[in-house]
Parts: structure tokens; sequence; C-alpha cells
């Protein structure tokens, strides 16, 4: 008997695996039309982060050691300076959310069947939340993003590292406002909590993860 | 003791690797819930170097073409509840010496097939210092 139960506790042990399966999470964007016409975006609202095929960064058009590419986002999302190569921060007032909620309301008086009018109005409620939640900030206007091209020889590594880097920027801002406004950190916000979710939201609507994985192109560099 | 907690806790692996995964190190992770909705796909050289030394895709328990993921995909689909569908992750493991141009095919795939939740697969840690 014991050395069955001895045999099958080896078994077991061999077999066994804690295999605990973490990553960084991403959306990828929906596939698109081919005639789809791409739409003009202001060259200070994209932060260009191009991987060549030597794993080399080229950063807003200059060379980039990899190390500096948190800060480099950081200042991206929250422009600091009001830098005119940076994004133009748009400041969110009670007073201008609660102008536009007003006129989304009228609006979706007039013709209720319309569902973008009520999406709308419900990202200015969302918006009026946050305002409740942490007082007036300021926004990345919609259009800004992070756009993370790689070429087709970059190594699998380095572009993780620099999602990881562009990942860890979002996340030191959100911990640091989570820290100032709720003494926690927001990885510590559960999203199941009824109490919590509102403060997620809030943080999210004030730092947004924005990036975008664009298609490879040749970049330079030789690809294998 | 031991034994029951070993019977408890082992999951019998799906699939044998059939390709080398070394994952990247990254820090800012999250841990993917609820495995039944994770589905895998393994990049990265053979095990068996009769197979050759380039990255080979692993889709279940065999070596996969690129033109195969939509349909793997769609299998995975039918096979949950309809409810579920929009949560399925397919998680790519990949090996960390692949180059990108696999990786971006392969996602190229995942987009037309309109399976866009995607986690990359990686162990805990940093290599920036």
């Amino acid at each position: 008997m014991a050395d069955i139960a001895f045999l099958l506790l080896i078994f077991f042990l061999v077999t066994t695996t804690m295999d605990q399966d973490i990553g960084i999470l991403r959306q990828l964007p929906p596939p698109v039309p081919e005639d789809m016409e791409y739409p003009e975006v202001n060259k200070r609202n994209v932060y260009e982060v191009l991987v060549n095929a030597q794993d080399r960064l080229l950063v807003e058009g200059e060379p980039m050691d990899i190390r500096n590419l948190k800060e480099g986002a950081i200042e991206f999302y929250t422009n600091p300076r009001n830098r005119s190569d940076l994004p133009q921060m748009r400041e969110v007032t009670r007073a201008s959310v609660q102008e536009n909620i007003n006129q989304l309301r009228q609006a979706i008086a007039e013709n209720p069947e319309n569902e973008d009018l009520k999406k709308k109005l419900e990202e200015w409620e969302d918006k009026m939340v946050a305002i409740e939640l942490i007082g007036e900030y300021r926004e990345l206007p919609s259009s800004a993003l992070i756009s993370l091209q790689n070429d087709r020889g970059t190594s699998y590594d380095m572009y993780i590292k620099v999602q990881n880097e562009l990942s860890a920027a979002v996340n030191e801002l959100r911990d640091e406002l989570s820290l100032e406004k709720f003494n926690v950190r927001y990885n510590e916000l559960n999203p199941a909590d009824d109490n919590d979710k509102p403060k997620i939201k809030a943080i999210r609507a004030v730092y947004p993860q924005r990036i975008s994985e664009a298609e490879p192109k040749d970049i330079g560099g030789q690809s294998r | 003791m031991l034994l029951f907690f070993f019977m408890v806790v082992t999951v019998m692996r799906e699939d044998d690797p059939m390709v080398k995964v070394e994952r990247p190190l990254a820090t800012e992770t999250e841990s993917l819930e609820k495995k039944s909705l994770v589905d895998y796909i393994n990049v990265g050289p053979p095990v068996d170097p009769r197979f050759g030394t380039e990255p080979k895709i692993q889709l279940d328990d065999s070596f996969a073409e690129l033109s195969d993921i939509p349909l793997w995909i769609e299998l995975n689909r039918e096979a949950r509840d309809e409810a579920e569908r929009p949560l399925i992750t397919t998680s790519l493991k990949v090996d960390k010496q692949t180059r990108m141009g696999i990786v971006t095919d392969i996602k190229m795939e995942l987009r037309e097939s309109n399976a866009l939740k995607i986690n990359y697969s990686v162990n805990q840690g940093s290599e920036i210092d």
C-alpha cells in the first residue's frame, strides 16, 4: 500500500505543472477595409517609436536608449512643460463637462433614437464622475497615441521590452495618481468592487493606455 | 497528504510542447484569469532538430502554418458558449530569439479573424537595470 502511494506520489509530482501564465495584455485593432483612408493626424499627437532590425530605438526621430523610453512616454502623456511638439493638453473642468452633458441631453431629447449621442453622453458622464472623484484634470486629446512600429527583423525580446516600458509609463502615472487621491496603488483597486470601479474608471480617464501596434515596415536595417 | 495535494493540483498538460519557448522577461504583467478561455499559440524553434531550426508555429498538438490560424480560431470559438466568446484571449508564447516577422504575421491573421484580445506571455523579471 505504502509503495503504491509512493509511486502515485512520484507520478503526480512529475506530471504537475505549476504553469502560471502571466503576460502583457493587448487589444489588437479591428481589421480595416483595404480602401480605408487614414485620417490625417497632428504630428504632435503621435509619439513615434520605431524599432529596427538591430533592435535599436528611434523615438520621435532621435535615437534613444531603452532606459529613457519610460521617461519619454511619461512626458508625452502629461506634457508638463507644454512643449509644442507634444500633445496639447485640454483642461477638463466641471463647467465645460456640465455644459456638454446638458447639450447632449437636449440633443437626445430631440431625437431619442440616436445611439451615438447616448454613447457620447455616457462618456461625458464618466468624465463628470472622474471630476467628482479626483478633481479637474488635464486630458490627452483623443487622437493622441503612441505608435509602436517594428521591423520584421526586430527580435521578440526587444519588442516585449519596449511594450513593457510603454506599459510601465502608464502604470507609473496611474499609481501616482491613485496613491495621491485614494491612498492605494492602482493595481490594488479591485475591479469587482463597486466602490473601486468608478475610481478605476476615473484614473483610466485621466491616463488612458494608448498604444497602437502599427503594421511593420522595413524601417531600415537588414531584415532576415 | 502530499499525494492528495499533488493529485489535486495536477493539471494534465493539454499539449506537448513541440517548440522550445524561452519567454522574455517583463515587469508590467497581468495574470490571465479564466484559463478555460485562453488559447495558446506557441512559436519557437522545434524541439526535434529534424524539423529544422527556424521558428515554427504550434497550435494544440501539431505544427501549423499561418493559414491554419483562422480555422483554428473559428473552431475554438465554436467550442465555447456564445456568451463567453468575446472574452477569449489568445496567448502568444513566443521564444525570445524569434524575429518579429512571424509574430506580426500571426497578429495579422488574428486581426483578420477578429480575435483581438491577445496576451504576450512572459516571465516576471527585468533585464533593464
